[in-house]
């Protein structure tokens, strides 16, 4: 059965995509392909990261609440980029080439969320409260340095940072794909090698460490992927916050599969589809009225609401 | 043979454990008591790596537990902890493969699948394969569970307080299939138990533990008398035999 869901999915997934490259095509081709074939990379870099990271975050917590983004993994990178700002003056930031500003950043936030999560998760593993709650408070404590340092910088830099910290999706920093295009690509394949592990770390602790998957190392290797994941989906297109969970969330109801050979590309091909599928109605049938990122929220707030109020176990 | 040796544990400078050493046999069930507190949990987990060794050693045949590849000693030895509680949303046959992961390491084969119809019909899961574990009832679930770390098929099965919540049905549906395991199909069956009428009733050994140390070790008919209940449990209990059996009345 997840067999045939995933192949509904990808058909879906692909209408999205040949609307997109071909809905209220005027111009001539030559200039098109190149032109919407690099917003739909991005997107679908975009779209593919966003589910595999809240995936595999959900995995290795035990928990379909939590996401990268609730616990301030975005928010994080944000603030790496604010506080470069801050001290070194937009200028210099912007002199410096966007791979290299890239790299740096999402080189510290791994760093970062190695220690501040790993740490966490190694304490408080057993203690889910305590872990959602701290991640919540520390998504906001990164919010909050952010804004303070936004208040006290120069209008000018501001304006430089207010770029990056809103979700935006029709100005995709392009430039970033040579580069964000291949590190994707590998934190994919990696995390489609440890699928069967990852089967196994997701019945918890103590069955993963009875059937040989030591968790620890585990969790350290995909804090690892996540992290790499967030930095290249928030560079492109700036922190999405609910597109995560309605995109996993959609993606359990769809294909109940307890295997992630089904689970990651299915919630990829349901991650296009919403991105893709969305943009194109925007682009091409609201002539960009409303902001992507605005409508990803209220629906993945309303699916949210839905699966709480059935009574489904999320 | 699990051999543990001169193992001591601490917890935030409380000591756990206090210089353990004993040699669990091969074959049959091997059942440890003891008041709350004294350890048996910890000596369980520290044999089965979900916690790591402080001081001491302890050997399964010829692997030494914390040394031995993770994924070697998952077809020695299999476990089930007191808090095994599955989150997942997994049918009673899906959760039943997942006992076959060391051998076939996430792509069944024929084979696999054999192990595990002959899991569940060991432990008469048959006609649950297709349900949701969440559907069923504790004493159900439980048996899943062990159904589980049977199709692991190790000569070592580890369990952790089992009867929790289980009623007498479940509780003695349970240890007979238990006890059929290690008569029919010679596993060496290590197992916490809480209540010690069981232990007399099921185990071949009986290792008593109090406070970090190991005060009895020995058949049922010599370790479960009124003296030992006195002196481990501190409470005065009388021990009665009923056909060949020490009863403890409560």
């Amino acid at each position: 059965m997840p067999r045939n869901r995933l192949i509904a999915l990808a058909c879906l997934a692909a209408v999205c995509v040949v609307l997109y490259m071909t809905l209220a095509a005027r111009a001539p081709w030559s200039f098109l392909l190149p032109f919407r074939g690099t917003k739909l990379l991005a997107l679908i870099l975009v779209a593919t990261s966003i589910s595999t990271a809240t995936l595999l975050f959900q995995t290795i917590t035990q928990n379909r609440i939590l996401t990268p983004s609730i616990m301030g993994f975005d928010a994080l990178y944000v603030l790496i980029f604010t506080l470069a700002v801050f001290f070194l003056g937009s200028q210099a930031v912007m002199r410096l080439p966007p791979q290299m500003v890239f790299l740096v950043t999402c080189g510290t936030l791994v760093l970062a969320a190695l220690l501040l999560f790993g740490l966490l998760l190694r304490r408080n593993a057993k203690d889910l409260f305590q872990l959602i709650l701290t991640g919540i408070i520390f998504g906001v404590l990164f919010r909050s340095l952010t804004s303070f340092l936004q208040r006290m910088i120069d209008p000018n830099e501001f304006a430089t940072i207010q770029v990056a910290s809103y979700a935006r999706f029709n100005d995709i920093e392009t430039d970033l794909l040579i580069i964000a295009a291949p590190i994707t690509v590998i934190a994919l394949v990696l995390a489609w090698r440890r699928r069967d592990a990852l089967d196994v770390i997701a019945l918890g602790p103590d069955l993963a460490t009875n059937l040989g998957e030591p968790p620890l190392p585990r969790q350290w290797e995909v804090l690892i992927l996540i992290a790499v994941l967030v930095s290249v989906s928030t560079a492109l297109v700036g922190p999405v916050a609910f597109l995560g969970l309605l995109v996993v969330s959609v993606t359990y109801v769809l294909v109940p599969s307890p295997h992630h050979r089904h689970l990651l590309p299915a919630a990829a091909l349901v991650s296009i589809s919403v991105l893709v599928g969305g943009q194109t109605i925007l682009e091409r049938g609201l002539s960009l009225s409303t902001p992507l990122s605005v409508i990803v929220d209220v629906l993945g707030g309303a699916v949210f609401l839905f699966l709480i109020l059935k009574g489904k176990r999320i | 043979m699990i051999s543990v040796q001169d193992v001591s544990f601490a917890v935030d400078g409380a000591r756990i454990l206090n210089g353990v050493s004993v040699d669990i046999p091969n074959g049959g069930i091997t059942a440890l008591i003891g008041p709350n507190g004294a350890g048996k949990s910890t000596l369980l987990s520290l044999m089965s790596r979900l916690q790591k060794l402080q001081v001491g050693t302890i050997r399964v045949d010829d692997l030494e537990v914390g040394v031995c590849a993770h994924d070697v000693l998952a077809k020695r030895l299999a476990i089930l902890g007191q808090s095994a509680e599955v989150t997942q949303r997994l049918t009673v046959r899906q959760l039943v493969t997942f006992g076959r992961y060391p051998h076939h390491r996430g792509r069944p084969t024929e084979a696999d699948h054999a192990a595990v119809a002959e899991a569940l019909a060991e432990f008469d899961l048959t006609t649950f394969g297709e349900r949701m574990l969440d559907s069923l009832s504790g004493g159900q679930r439980q048996r899943a569970l062990v159904a589980m770390i049977f199709a692991q098929d190790t000569p070592y099965m580890l369990l952790d307080e089992p009867l929790n919540n289980l009623d007498i049905a479940a509780s003695r549906h349970l240890m007979q299939r238990l006890r059929h395991l290690a008569d029919e199909r010679g596993r060496t069956i290590v197992i916490v138990l809480h209540d010690i009428n069981y232990a007399a009733s099921y185990a071949d050994w009986i290792i008593a533990m109090k406070e970090g140390r190991i005060v009895r070790f020995g058949a049922p008919e010599d370790v479960i008398t009124s003296d030992t209940i006195q002196s481990v449990f501190e409470t005065d209990a009388d021990v009665k035999t009923v056909e060949g059996r020490r009863v403890v009345v409560v």
